[in-house]
């Protein structure tokens, strides 16, 4: 390593679209970066690429996207030998300027100069009661079922949430000839139009969104606004049967379905960011702490660079420029020059999908009522099982009104998914149930490892 | 000055499982209390600890206080009005091949813990695997007490907190002391925000932050804050009934486990890390879990099949002799301390609230404090 005191270690983490611009950009400047991803190839979650031996073409898998999932594939099948690329690989924790790895070989650690995490995002799942129930899945889930896999959950699909993800993933099922039952939002209409003058700052991607309305309508699938779900039906030996929900006109109705997904746009995976001991700050306009940063990426750690959905819920065109920022500031801050006419125009477009991603946050919010409504017997922790009824309990005679508080002593977001998707919704219930300010819940605190690590790993290299 | 906010019989500054234990016994006593506490009660050591509530391996003078503390574990749920997952399901110590030795060691622990109420089986060969098959290779012989076992530490004090509430504790949360003196017959202490408490006798339980108090008294102690690594796999079917301990003198191979009713199993020990009392902050050093599940599959290598899911540290307070500070103060009447439990006070706590309780309340108790006396560190101070 004694080259590194000439060349600089940057470390990227993620290789969807901001992960692979960035260390294109990285490359362009004479660095060989090292890319870790945890997927077997590159591409990330929108440009998530199928197993080696499908041969779907890039038009069958991304419609409107191809050209831009070609490119960033493109990009990455360009530089994948010059950068250290290691697929197949968790970032499971970073301490003391050092990220720590889990593959197939062991562990190992890898100290950086620049660290740029582009983790992407995950789904944004508000609980309903039945949720638990076999058959129910996140959005994302029902995405990568159909990309990575070529299947469908169900052979009757519900789609109920909101955000733009709940059309787009609709019609693909629509387009992969799967039975859509019905695509049930819970954001009214008018909220579209309290939106249009954010949305607009990309009238193209806008132009795209009311084209998949019209595709589902004109497929025959039924589109609901203003819903409120009530109910997931089913049974534990068979699964789901059926949605129930209360329309925007106030009657119930119950739609029939063997499959369930469910999303409320997307959340920033946060962990590592957390791990290495960035500050977050609440987000009034999206109800959650993000990791703070500065406008190209800095976080308030020396080193520590955010880009991407991983640090703000702008879309993946925007991923690719916030890619390139992020890198841009880590040469910035090693000394290299760097054009500032460049930085000012990728500024500029961050800021414009910015803009789009507000709007998109008033058309689809995040239905936060809904927590404080949830029937008692309604799971809100499905890793540990733990309803809304029994962290209620826990607010009212504990007096726990902190996030880490009623975690202790209920178990909400102590089971395997660490509270990555039922944090938000038990904040809520937490915040309704105690009559204060969601802030004011705080949030769950992040602990390595990032995903469940085996008690076998040994370090790389050791039999 | 302004005037206090509470003027109680005993002010207890700290609130982990020391302060809340003994402010309920106290209330049983009919002492007024208030209890201080700078965070939430129970968040530190008492809350992030592993849960082990062992007696064996003790110091045979400290099985009469650790035998006290049994009896109201026993009790628990019922003295509290809250489940504290206590689980009278066994301890068992072992040691390894390569040190032989401890047999020996094991045999002399066990005759004289027998005098002293505590109860322990030698296992060796294949008595020892038949009756629990899950050891590795290296396992030499074990130490079985059927009458430990292990609680959930996230509960238990904030139940006992709870419990002296609705006895009639004051319990004022979110209050750091950063000044306690006496002033004529009454300790006056006071918090960051300015208020003021005052009593006639004056608690310190404040853990690995106890020396900041004991030296306004003249008394500094060597307190070294660490913080002992833990971890928790995924839950698997329950099928482990005792908690589980290596008894080694080297500290990498000093570990444990203890699977909870849920499934998950908790690992705990190997190397300590550092921990930052001003900040209120322990962090795990990724190196120390590595040491932790190396040692972990040593000593059960089934559980290599299984993942950890979670690891997080806590706050403890060590002193040279691994013995706490508990008793009176030598420079100041009416000044008691109970801190500085070296790694091994989850057991003991309710048993050392309620001594402490005693000692307030009539000046004397049976419990032999004499090895805990803050009066050892004079010298070395
Ligand atoms: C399931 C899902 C489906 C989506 N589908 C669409 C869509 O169809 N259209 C759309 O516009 N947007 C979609 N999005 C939004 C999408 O997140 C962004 O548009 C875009 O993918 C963001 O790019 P990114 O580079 O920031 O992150 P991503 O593309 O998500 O890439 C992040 C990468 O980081 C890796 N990673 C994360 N954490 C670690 C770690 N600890 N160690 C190692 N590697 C790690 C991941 O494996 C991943 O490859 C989807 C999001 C999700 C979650
Ligand atoms: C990770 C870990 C694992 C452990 N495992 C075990 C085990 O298995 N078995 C076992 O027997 N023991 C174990 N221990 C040790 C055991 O947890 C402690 O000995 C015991 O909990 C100490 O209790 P305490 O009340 O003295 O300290 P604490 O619980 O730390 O309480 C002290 C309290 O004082 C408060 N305080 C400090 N300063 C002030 C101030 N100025 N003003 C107001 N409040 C103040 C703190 O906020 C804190 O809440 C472990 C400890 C840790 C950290």
């Amino acid at each position: 390593m004694a080259d590194r005191e000439l060349t600089p270690r940057i470390v990227v983490v993620g290789a969807g679209p901001a992960g692979v611009r960035a260390a294109q950009t990285l490359l362009e400047a004479g660095i060989r970066p090292v890319v870790i991803d945890e997927a077997a190839r590159a591409g990330g979650q929108i440009y998530r690429r199928q197993p080696t031996n499908f041969r779907r073409s890039h038009e069958a898998l991304y419609g409107t996207e191809a050209a831009r999932a070609q490119a960033v594939h493109d990009g990455f099948d360009a530089i994948a030998a010059t950068v250290d690329y290691r697929p197949d690989t968790l970032v499971w924790n970073i301490a003391d300027g050092q990220v720590w790895t889990a593959s197939e070989r062991g562990y190992a650690t890898l100290a950086y100069d620049a660290l740029i995490l582009c983790t992407g995002a995950t789904d944004r799942l508000m609980p309903v009661k039945g949720w638990h129930y076999a058959g129910a899945y996140s959005l994302g889930a029902a995405q990568v079922a159909l990309k990575a896999q070529a299947c469908a959950i169900g052979a009757r699909v519900v789609f109920m949430g909101s955000g733009p993800l709940l059309y787009l993933v609709a019609s693909q099922y629509v387009k992969a000839g799967a039975k859509v039952a019905a695509v049930l939002d819970t954001s009214p209409l008018s909220n579209r139009l309290r939106a249009a003058v954010d949305l607009i700052a990309q009238p193209g991607i806008l132009a795209d969104g009311v084209a998949l309305t019209r595709a589902l309508a004109k497929a025959g699938v039924p589109v609901l606004t203003g819903v409120t779900p009530l109910e997931i039906t089913g049974n534990a030996e068979n699964g789901v049967n059926g949605v129930r929900v209360r329309l925007a006109n106030g009657t119930e109705r119950d739609f029939a379905a063997d499959a369930v997904a469910l999303g409320y746009h997307l959340r920033p995976e946060t962990q590592l960011a957390d791990l290495a001991r960035c500050d977050f700050a609440f987000d009034a306009k999206t109800r959650q702490w993000l990791p703070k940063r500065d406008q190209d990426g800095r976080a308030s750690v020396a080193g520590v660079y955010l880009a991407g959905d991983g640090a703000r819920i702008l879309g993946a065109r925007s991923a690719e420029v916030s890619g390139r920022l992020a890198a841009l500031a880590a040469l910035a801050d090693l000394g290299h020059k760097v054009d500032p006419l460049t930085l000012v125009h990728l500024r500029r477009q961050v800021a414009s999908y910015a803009r789009f991603a507000r709007g998109l946050a008033t058309a689809f919010p995040w239905p936060h009522e809904q927590a404080a409504n949830l029937p008692d017997e309604a799971i809100v922790c499905r890793c540990e099982a733990v309803t809304a009824g029994d962290l209620r309990r826990v607010v009212n005679e504990t007096g726990a009104k902190e996030a880490n508080r009623a975690k202790a002593f209920s178990r909400v977001g102590m089971g395997r998914c660490q509270g990555r998707y039922c944090g938000h919704a038990g904040a809520e219930v937490i915040a309704a149930c105690a009559n204060i300010p969601v802030e004011q819940v705080g949030r769950l605190r992040g602990q390595a490892p990032v995903k469940p690590l085996p008690v076998a790993i040994a370090p790389e290299g050791e039999e | 000055m302004a005037s206090p906010v509470s003027v109680s019989d005993v002010l207890i500054i700290g609130g982990g499982l020391m302060g809340t234990s003994a402010a309920l016994f106290l209330r049983q006593r009919g002492r007024s209390v208030t209890l201080l506490e700078s965070d939430l009660v129970g968040r530190q050591a008492s809350g992030t600890n592993f849960g082990n509530v062992r007696r064996q391996g003790r110091p045979i003078h400290q099985l009469p206080l650790a035998n006290r503390a049994i009896a109201i574990w026993r009790r628990a749920n019922e003295l509290l009005g809250a489940d504290v997952e206590y689980l009278q399901s066994g301890h068992i110590r072992v040691c390894y091949r390569e040190r032989p030795e401890n047999i020996a060691k094991m045999e002399e622990y066990a005759a004289e813990a027998r005098h002293v109420g505590l109860d322990l089986e030698l296992l060796t060969g294949n008595a020892l695997r038949a009756r629990f098959p899950f050891f590795g290779p290296d396992v030499l012989a074990g130490s079985y007490s059927a009458l430990d076992g292990h609680a959930n530490p996230r509960l238990t004090a904030p139940a006992f907190a709870r419990a002296a509430q609705r006895a009639g504790a004051q319990v004022f949360e979110n209050t750091r002391i950063i000044h306690a003196a006496k002033q004529g017959t009454d300790f006056v202490v006071t918090a960051e925000d300015g208020r003021t408490f005052r009593a006639p006798v004056l608690l310190i339980t404040a853990g690995a932050w106890g020396n900041k108090l004991s030296q306004q008294f003249g008394e500094p102690v060597p307190l070294t804050p660490r913080g002992p690594n833990m971890s928790v796999t995924e839950p698997v079917p329950y099928a482990i009934a005792p908690a589980v301990g290596v008894m080694t003198p080297v500290e990498e191979e000093t570990v444990y486990f203890r699977q909870v009713a849920r499934g998950n199993i908790i690992l705990g020990g190997s190397t300590r890390g550092p921990s930052y009392p001003d900040q209120y902050r322990a962090y795990v050093l990724p190196q120390n879990t590595m040491k932790q599940l190396r040692q972990i599959r040593r000593l059960a290598p089934a559980l290599a099949n299984l993942n950890i899911i979670r690891v997080w540290t806590g706050i403890e307070g060590y002193l040279p002799d691994s013995l706490p500070v508990m008793g009176r103060s030598a420079t100041t009447s009416g000044l008691f301390y109970a801190f500085g439990f070296s790694g091994s006070g989850f057991q003991i706590g309710p048993g050392v609230g309620e001594t402490m309780a005693e000692l307030i309340d009539t000046g004397t108790t049976p419990i032999d404090l004499s090895h805990y006396d803050i009066a050892r560190f004079r010298r070395s101070a």
